[in-house]
């Protein structure tokens, strides 16, 4: 162990999704439930022995329904992370803490929803963005602007990045060219066998510049779990385990949510950087032993911020480290190998990190053909953020 | 069910949330003034309003008011998804106030073609989605002082 007391302790030894789809067709619950047992099944693990979830505050499903739901009689341990995508990896920390230090001993990680057929993000504010309290406050400075979207929302911190250092809508579209071209090579994407061009990309329409809508990620139905148990378990089990080397959370100066703006400078993410130094001193590595990652693409220029503010190139040179092929499955750093949001289907990041799992375990349908020992899975942008590293055993 | 009147606007923009925190602002802006928060004790600017001061943790603070006067620190301009409170391609800016905080606000009268990092614009007053009267930003107007 390193630093970080819990880093290696725990491991993530399941993994199991429904479809992703744009109609589900039932219930969000009942997509939580089919989730969570694909991911038992798949950990070797009865239901029966769960004794901990660990969600989104934006789950609709609550531990105790799906608990309910499969019959599983005792619950010791339940926890809830706010912050949405941003949050993604964050309840993996938290039940990496509660195996780490006995208080439970599984631990399921799920996020399911109707997000295309029921409530749509990309639609307008969600549902609870009507009740008053100093949560939504920050929305009086935004919404009655015009500033409804996550897409509208991240729009300036994209428009003042491409000023400052020249970067262009086709610096954006190669991440999308990219995702879906790994998509297209996943049977399980949305966009399976429908890869595009950077033409096609600059052909979309805008949604809010200089955001068009090959650099948006999809919206999705479906279920993504996890089962997390100690590794020492996880290495009697059927798959080999996907270690928990490093997960970290992280607020920074001035943090509001989806619109930091009276920050210096509103194109850093300070929140990033903050779970980039926790990731590197608990997991005791740095970017360069990171050997792939799945970095957290709601938007595309998210993805380059992401890059500078891990360390994998420096400020502004994204673009640059994108466009010389480092992020291809053959490349220095390939990235998001499953197509990503944009490609295999948007389940609030948490498909990403069963992303993680398959590359670590090496069963992706896009597996890079060198060794990967340590691979980096991020949670959304600008809003409070999380990130795991995940490491082969031994 | 009866049907809405054709003057309601049917807009996804929630009401304000009004607080004891934000209060003084929202009232400002009702009247035609754009006021700053200011920490009584170490005179620092905040914006958005907060019950305490950032960089001395005093609960204690006035307001200055706004000269109005902005620059364009970074912009949008929306295409989609529409709401009926709004005309589209809808132009938002960031701007940099003189007093040195920033300000949210929709811009009009300016094409985005016209639109440049730095411009100088001006915060003026306008009906908002449920009848707010909040900040709106236009082109800077030259006083009769600066001529």
């Amino acid at each position: 162990m390193t630093g970080g007391g819990f880093s290696g302790a725990a491991a993530i030894a399941g993994i199991g999704a429904t479809e992703f789809s744009k109609d589900s067709g039932r219930s969000e619950w009942q997509l939580a439930c089919e989730c969570v047992l694909a991911a038992l099944d798949d950990a070797g693990v009865d239901a029966a022995e769960v004794d901990g979830f660990s969600l989104f505050t934006m789950e609709n499903n609550p531990e105790i329904a799906v608990a309910r739901a499969l019959g599983i009689p005792r619950l010791s341990f339940f926890s809830r992370i706010p912050h949405g995508g941003g949050g993604a990896c964050a309840p993996v920390q938290q039940a990496a803490l509660a195996v780490a230090t006995g208080v439970a001993d599984v631990v399921v990680v799920y996020r399911a929803f109707n997000e295309r057929s029921g409530h749509r993000f990309g639609a307008g504010p969600p549902p609870f963005a009507y009740t008053p309290s100093t949560d939504q406050e920050y929305r009086n400075w935004i919404n009655p602007y015009g500033l409804l979207t996550p897409a509208q929302q991240e729009a300036f911190l994209a428009m003042l990045y491409m000023h400052k250092y020249g970067a262009t809508s086709e610096d954006f579209g190669r991440i999308s060219v990219l995702s879906r071209k790994h998509a297209a090579n996943n049977p399980k994407a949305w966009f399976y066998g429908r890869p595009i061009t950077l033409e096609d990309h600059q052909n979309s329409r805008w949604i809010a510049e200089p955001l068009r809508l090959l650099d948006c990620c999809q919206e999705s139905d479906g279920g993504q779990a996890l089962v997390i148990v100690s590794t020492e378990r996880a290495r009697d089990l059927p798959n080999p385990p996907a270690v928990i080397r490093a997960a970290a959370q992280g607020v920074g100066p001035q943090q509001i949510s989806m619109s930091s703006y009276y920050r210096d400078d509103i194109d850093r993410l300070p929140e990033v950087n903050l779970v980039a130094d926790q990731l590197w001193r608990q997991a005791g590595l740095g970017p360069a032993e990171i050997d792939a990652a799945v970095l957290y693409d709601a938007f595309t220029p998210m993805v380059l911020l992401q890059l500078e503010e891990y360390g994998f190139c420096g400020l502004g040179e994204a673009k640059d480290f994108v466009a010389d092929g480092n992020l291809e499955v053959d490349g220095r750093l390939p990235v998001n190998t499953h197509g990503g949001q944009l490609g295999e289907g948007y389940i609030h990041g948490v498909n990403g990190i069963a992303e993680g799992v398959r590359l670590i375990r090496g069963t992706s349908t896009n597996q890079p053909a060198k060794p990967i020992e340590n691979v980096l899975v991020t949670g959304g942008s600008p809003v409070p953020h999380s990130a795991l590293v995940l490491g082969a055993d031994g | 069910m009866s049907e809405a009147p054709r003057s309601v606007v049917r807009t996804a923009v929630p009401r304000l949330v009004v607080t004891q925190d934000n209060e003084f602002w929202f009232r400002a802006a009702r009247e035609g003034r754009l006021e700053i928060q200011r920490c009584a004790d170490c005179h620092t600017l905040r914006h958005p309003p907060a019950p305490a001061c950032p960089e001395c943790r005093s609960f204690d603070w006035d307001t200055v008011e706004s000269s109005r006067r902005c620059t364009l620190h970074s912009y949008t301009v929306i295409h989609h998804p529409r709401d009926d409170a709004f005309d589209y391609p809808l132009v938002v800016g960031l701007v940099d106030l003189e007093e040195g905080t920033r300000l949210v606000a929709d811009v009009s009268g300016v094409d985005r073609e016209e639109l440049e990092f730095g411009m100088e614009l001006e915060v003026c007053f306008a009906e908002h989605a449920h009848g707010e009267i909040l900040p709106r930003l236009r082109r800077r107007e030259k006083r009769e002082e600066e001529r």
